[in-house]
C-alpha cells in the first residue's frame, strides 16, 4: 500500500484497479453529483430572469459588478495559492504548504466577507429582500448556495492546516495531540469569524463617518474587544506554528490535500458561470 | 460470527495511552453496539433490508386500507383527509424506504462480494449513508405519532405538487416532515452511490475487467449514477419548497410571479430517472437469476449491459412525458414523446436477451426462479402500457386516471418487487445459510402472481372507463363498482401472499433447512463463499478469468488451488487480511442529522418560543453532526490485520482487546 518517501508516483496508485486513488474518484463523482445541484438552481434563476414578473426589480439597478468581479479575482487567485499546496505537500513540503492553505483561506475569507456586504448593502440599501421579490428569492438562494460551499471550503481548509501539525511519532511512541488540536481547531475558526467581524466593521465605519480619523476612531470604539480577541489567537496560533516539532504531515497526504483541492477549484469554477450567467449576462443588451 | 480473536494492531501503529478516551476503538461482535457501530458492508446490507422490509409492510397495509376504503361505491372506511395521507405515505414509503433500501440491502451484501472485495471503498461512508436513511425515514414517519391540527403525517402526494403543499394550501407541519424526510434520504442515497460507484471501479479483483463484471453489479453502477446525477433536482426543489414554507421566498408562489410549471420539471427531472433506480436493480438480480437456473450463460452480455446504460441515459430525457397535458407545447411534448418511445427500444432488448437465455436451456423451475419468470412476464405488460402513455393523445386521455396506476404497479410490483423477492429467495442461502421449502416458496410465489394480477388488471379498464386517480371515492352508477370490488379482493388475496412469504422467511431465518455453499451451481463469485460469508469475505481475493467466473473455478480446480495458494502467501506475507476498524462516528453524525430535521421540521417558525426551541435544536443537532465527523476524521482510517488458520478461523488470540 504505502511506499517509501520519495518515491510515491502522484497520479497513480497500485492497490486500485484503475489506478486512480479511491479518494479522488470518489471527489471526481461528488462533483458531477454537485454539479446538478447548481444546474438546477442556475436554470432556476435564468428561467425566472427570461420570465420576470411585471413590476419586478431590474438587477442592474440592484448589482454593482465592480465589487463581484473584485471578489471575483479574489476567488480566482485562491484557486492558485490552492494549486502551490498540493504541489507543495507533494513534495513534502510542510512549510510551503501551510503557507498557501493559509492564503487559500484568506482569500476564502475574502470572498466571503463581500458576500456578506453585498448582501447586506443589497437588504438595505437596493431594498431587495429573499421575500419581496423573485429576483430575490432565486439570487439569494443561489449565490448563498455557493456561498455556504466556499464557507464548507474554508472549515476544510482550516481543519487541513491544523491536521499538518500532528506531531509524528518519536522513538516509534506517538504523542498525545488530541486536547492541542481541539484547541488549535477552536483558536483558527475564532480568528477567522473575529477577523471577518472586524474588517466588515471597519469598512461599514469608513462608508458611515465623513472622515477616515473619525470611522477609525469609531471603528475601534465598536470593534476593539473583537480586534483584541483577533489579535490574541493570531498570537496563539503563531505560537503553536513556531513550537512544532517533527510532524506527520507529508506526500503520503497528498492525496487528502489534492481531494479537498478538487473541491475547492470546483467551487471556483461555479462561480465564474454564476457570476457570467447571473452578473454579466444583465449587461448584455 | 466467531471474529472476536482479531488483533487490533492498528494501522498507524498508535500506542493506546497516546489515544484520548472519546477515540476508543469499538470491538463489540454481538449485540447492540455491534450493530451501532459496524462497518461491515454485509451487516449494513442487512440492515437495510431489515429496516425495508418493515416499511414494506407498512406502506403495503396502507395500501390495503386504500382499497378497503375503495371496495364499494361511497365508502366510508377513510375520511377523504386519510385517504389523502395512506396514497401519499404508500408511495413514498414504498418508493423510499421499501424498493431504494431493499435494493440498497443487495447493493451492499451482494455487490462486493461479486467483484471480489473484501469491503467497499468506504467503509465507514457506508454506515454512514444506512443511518441516515433511518433517521429520514423517522422524520418522513414522526407526523403518525405527533396529534394535534398543526401536525400529521404527509398528504401532498408523494410528488409533493407545489404550490398546492404551499403553507396556503397545508398550514400543517407534515410537508415539513416529508421535505426534510425526503432530504435526509437524499443525502444518504447520494453517500451510498458515491460509495458504490468508487467501490465498482475500484476495488475490482484481478483479471475482473468491466465487461466481466456480473450484470447485478453493472445495474448497480447505473444505479448509482442515476442517484447521485438525479437527486439533486429534487434536493433542489425541496430547498425551493423549504424556503417557500419557512422564510416566504416565492418559487412557486403565482402572486410573487412563480411558476407552478418550475416543480414539476424539477421534480420529473428526478422522478423519472427514479423510476429506473427502482427497476435496474431488478434488472440486474433477474439477469443474475435466470442464466444460474436456465443453466446457461447470459445471452448477449454486451447488448444487456449497453442496453442498462441505454436506458439510464435516456432517463434523463423523458421527463416530460409525466406532464403531457400540461401545455408545454407541440415541438417538446412530439420531441419527450419520441425520446419515451426510443427508451422502450433497450428495454424490449433486454427483454429478447433474457427470452434468449432461456431458450434452450434445462430450465431449473425453483422458487427464484418462478419469480425472475414472473418479472419478465408482469414487466413485459407494464411496458406495453406503457409505450401506450408515450404517444401524448392517448396520454391525455389516461393521464391522472387508475391506466396510470395499473401501468406503475405492473412495473413496479411486476417488474421491482417481483425481482427484489426472487434476489431474496436466490441470495437468502448465501446470506444465512438456509434454504426456504420449495413448497412454501412456490405457494406464496402463486398467491402473490395471482393476487397481483387480479388487482391490478381490472385497473386498465376502469381507467379507460374514466375513473380518476387520487380520489377517495366513487358514486354508485359510474360503472366502477364490479372492477373495484375485484381488485380490493385482489389486494386482500396479494397480502396474504406477502404475509406468507415473510412469514415464510422469517420461520427459514430461524429453523429453515441448512444447506452447504454453492446450492444453485450458480455463477458468480459470491457462492465461492461458505455461507453465511466470513467477516473478510475472501480468505484470499480471486483472480477473475471469465465472465462467469465461479463457473470457470469449478472447472478449473487444480489451477485456482495452486493459484490461491500462491497469492494467499504473498498476502499473509504483507501482513495478512486488513480489515477496517469499526466506529460509532457514523452513527452521531447521522444522530445529529436526525436532530436537526426534528428540530427544523416540529417546532414552528412564527411563533416565539416556537423559533428559539426550532434554532436551539437545529443548532444542538448540527453540533452534534460536526462532532461526530470530526472524530471520524481525526479517528483515521486505522485498520488490524488478519491471519487465518487452515479452516478459515482468525488466529492471534493473544491481542484480544485492549
Amino acid at each position: 500500500m504505502s511506499s517509501h518517501a520519495g518515491t510515491i508516483d502522484h497520479h497513480h496508485d497500485p492497490s486500485t484497479s484503475t489506478g486512480i486513488p479511491n479518494k479522488k474518484l470518489l471527489m471526481w463523482a461528488f462533483l458531477a453529483s454537485d454539479c446538478m445541484f447548481f444546474a438546477a438552481l442556475i436554470s432556476t434563476h435564468l428561467i425566472y430572469r427570461l420570465h420576470p414578473p411585471a413590476g419586478g426589480l431590474d438587477p442592474k439597478i440592484v448589482f454593482s459588478p465592480e465589487l463581484t468581479s473584485f471578489s471575483t479575482f479574489i476567488l480566482l487567485m485562491s484557486s492558485l495559492m490552492m494549486a502551490l499546496a498540493v504541489t507543495a505537500i507533494q513534495k513534502s513540503n510542510v512549510k510551503s504548504c501551510r503557507w498557501s492553505l493559509l492564503a487559500t483561506i484568506l482569500f476564502g475569507m475574502i470572498f466571503l466577507g463581500c458576500q456578506v456586504y453585498e448582501f447586506n448593502h443589497f437588504v438595505f440599501e437596493k431594498k431587495m429582500t429573499l421575500s419581496n421579490s423573485l429576483l430575490g428569492t432565486t439570487f439569494y438562494t443561489l449565490t448563498g448556495t455557493h456561498g455556504c460551499h466556499v464557507a464548507i471550503g474554508v472549515i476544510w481548509l482550516s481543519l487541513m492546516y491544523v491536521r499538518s501539525f500532528k506531531p509524528a511519532p518519536v522513538a516509534g511512541q506517538a504523542r498525545a495531540w488530541f486536547t492541542k488540536n481541539l484547541i488549535h481547531v477552536v483558536v483558527l475558526f475564532a480568528l477567522l469569524l473575529l477577523s471577518l467581524k472586524t474588517m466588515l466593521g471597519l469598512v461599514h465605519a469608513i462608508q458611515v463617518e465623513p472622515t477616515l480619523g473619525i470611522a477609525f476612531s469609531h471603528f475601534l470604539k465598536a470593534e476593539y474587544l473583537a480586534l483584541l480577541g483577533a489579535l490574541v489567537s493570531g498570537g496563539i496560533l503563531i505560537s503553536f506554528a513556531r513550537n512544532s516539532g517533527p510532524v506527520d504531515f507529508n506526500e503520503h497526504h497528498a492525496i487528502d490535500v489534492e481531494s479537498m483541492g478538487l473541491y475547492w477549484h470546483f467551487v471556483d469554477i461555479v462561480w465564474i458561470v454564476i457570476f457570467t450567467a447571473v452578473y454579466l449576462l444583465e449587461y448584455l443588451k | 460470527m466467531d471474529l472476536a480473536q482479531s488483533a487490533p494492531l492498528t494501522k498507524d501503529n498508535h500506542a493506546p495511552s497516546a489515544q484520548p478516551t472519546v477515540l476508543w476503538v469499538p470491538t463489540a461482535k454481538t449485540g447492540l453496539m455491534m450493530w451501532l457501530t459496524t462497518v461491515d458492508h454485509k451487516k449494513i446490507g442487512f440492515l437495510y433490508g431489515f429496516f425495508a422490509l418493515i416499511f414494506f409492510l407498512v406502506g403495503g397495509f396502507e395500501a390495503l386500507l386504500i382499497r378497503a376504503q375503495l371496495m364499494f361505491p361511497n365508502g366510508t372506511v377513510l375520511t377523504a383527509q386519510q385517504y389523502n395521507t395512506m396514497f401519499t405515505m404508500h408511495g413514498t414509503t414504498m418508493i423510499f424506504l421499501a424498493v431504494m433500501p431493499l435494493s440498497a440491502a443487495f447493493f451492499n451484501f451482494i455487490m462486493p462480494l461479486q467483484i471480489g472485495a473484501r469491503d467497499v471503498a468506504f467503509p465507514r461512508l457506508n454506515a454512514f449513508s444506512l443511518w441516515t436513511f433511518v433517521a429520514g425515514a423517522i422524520i418522513l414517519n414522526i407526523g403518525w405519532f405527533i396529534p394535534g391540527p398543526n401536525h400529521g403525517a404527509p398528504d401532498g402526494g408523494w410528488f409533493g405538487y407545489a404550490p398546492l403543499t404551499s403553507k396556503t394550501y397545508i398550514p400543517k407541519h407534515s410537508i415539513d416532515y416529508w421535505v426534510m424526510g425526503l432530504q435526509l434520504l437524499g443525502v444518504a442515497s447520494i453517500a451510498a452511490s458515491l460509495n458504490f460507484i468508487v467501490t465498482i471501479i475500484n476495488l475490482r479483483a484481478p483479471g475482473m475487467t468491466m465487461m466481466r463484471l456480473p450484470v447485478f453489479t453493472w445495474m448497480t453502477l447505473f444505479t448509482a449514477f442515476l442517484l447521485i446525477l438525479s437527486f439533486p433536482a429534487i434536493t433542489i426543489a425541496l430547498v425551493m419548497l423549504m424556503m417557500d414554507r419557512n422564510f416566504s421566498t416565492v418559487f412557486f408562489e403565482v402572486s410573487g410571479g412563480g411558476m407552478p410549471v418550475l416543480w414539476q420539471h424539477l421534480f420529473w427531472v428526478f422522478g423519472h430517472p427514479e423510476v429506473y433506480i427502482l427497476i435496474l436493480p431488478a434488472m440486474g438480480i433477474v439477469s443474475e437469476i435466470l442464466p444460474t437456473f436456465s443453466r446457461k450463460p447470459l445471452y448477449g452480455y454486451p447488448i444487456v449491459v449497453f442496453s442498462g446504460a441505454s436506458i439510464g441515459f435516456l432517463g434523463f430525457a423523458v421527463w416530460s412525458h409525466h406532464m403531457f397535458t400540461t401545455g408545454l407545447g407541440a415541438v417538446a411534448t412530439a420531441a419527450f414523446s419520441l425520446l419515451t418511445m426510443c427508451i422502450a427500444v433497450p428495454t424490449g432488448v433486454k427483454m429478447f436477451n433474457w427470452i434468449g437465455t432461456l431458450w434452450n436451456g434445462r430450465l431449473m423451475m425453483r422458487t427464484p426462479m418462478m419469480f425472475a419468470l414472473g418479472f419478465v412476464w408482469m414487466f413485459m405488460i407494464g411496458g406495453f402500457s406503457g409505450v401506450m402513455h408515450s404517444a401524448a393523445p392517448a396520454d391525455a386521455q389516461q393521464q391522472d386516471s387508475y391506466f396510470v396506476i395499473a401501468h406503475f404497479h405492473y412495473v413496479l410490483i411486476g417488474g421491482s418487487i417481483f425481482g427484489l423477492l426472487a434476489g431474496i429467495h436466490y441470495w437468502f442461502p448465501l446470506m444465512f445459510g438456509r434454504q426456504v421449502s420449495e413448497f412454501w416458496g412456490k405457494l406464496s410465489f402463486w398467491l402473490i402472481f395471482i393476487g397481483f394480477n387480479v388487482t391490478f388488471f381490472p385497473m386498465h379498464f376502469l381507467g379507460l372507463n374514466g375513473m380518476p386517480r387520487r380520489t377517495f371515492t366513487y358514486d354508485a352508477n359510474m360503472g366502477w363498482n364490479t372492477p373495484n370490488f375485484i381488485a380490493s379482493l385482489g389486494a386482500f388475496l396479494l397480502g396474504i401472499g406477502m404475509f406468507t412469504y415473510f412469514a415464510v422467511m422469517a420461520y427459514t431465518f430461524f429453523k429453515g433447512k441448512k444447506v452447504g455453499k454453492d446450492v444453485w451451481d450458480a455463477r458468480t463469485l459470491e457462492w465461492s463463499l461458505p455461507n453465511p460469508p466470513p467477516e473478510y469475505n475472501f480468505r484470499v481475493i480471486p483472480t477473475v478469468h471469465a465472465r462467469d467466473a465461479f463457473w470457470y473455478e469449478k472447472h478449473h480446480q487444480d489451477e485456482i488451488a495452486k493459484e490461491q495458494a500462491e497469492h494467499g502467501k504473498a498476502e499473509a506475507d504483507h501482513g495478512g487480511i486488513h480489515m477496517p476498524n469499526q466506529s460509532i462516528w457514523p452513527f452521531v453524525a447521522s444522530f445529529g442529522l436526525l436532530i436537526v430535521g426534528v428540530g427544523a421540521t416540529y417546532f414552528d417558525s412564527d411563533w416565539s418560543p416556537g423559533i428559539h426551541a426550532k434554532l436551539g435544536t437545529v443548532l444542538l443537532g448540527g453540533a452534534v453532526t460536526l462532532m461526530g465527523i470530526y472524530f471520524w476524521a481525526i479517528e483515521g482510517n486505522a485498520g488490524y490485520h488478519l491471519h487465518l488458520d487452515e479452516h478459515g478461523n482468525p488466529v492471534d488470540e493473544k491481542h484480544a482487546k485492549h
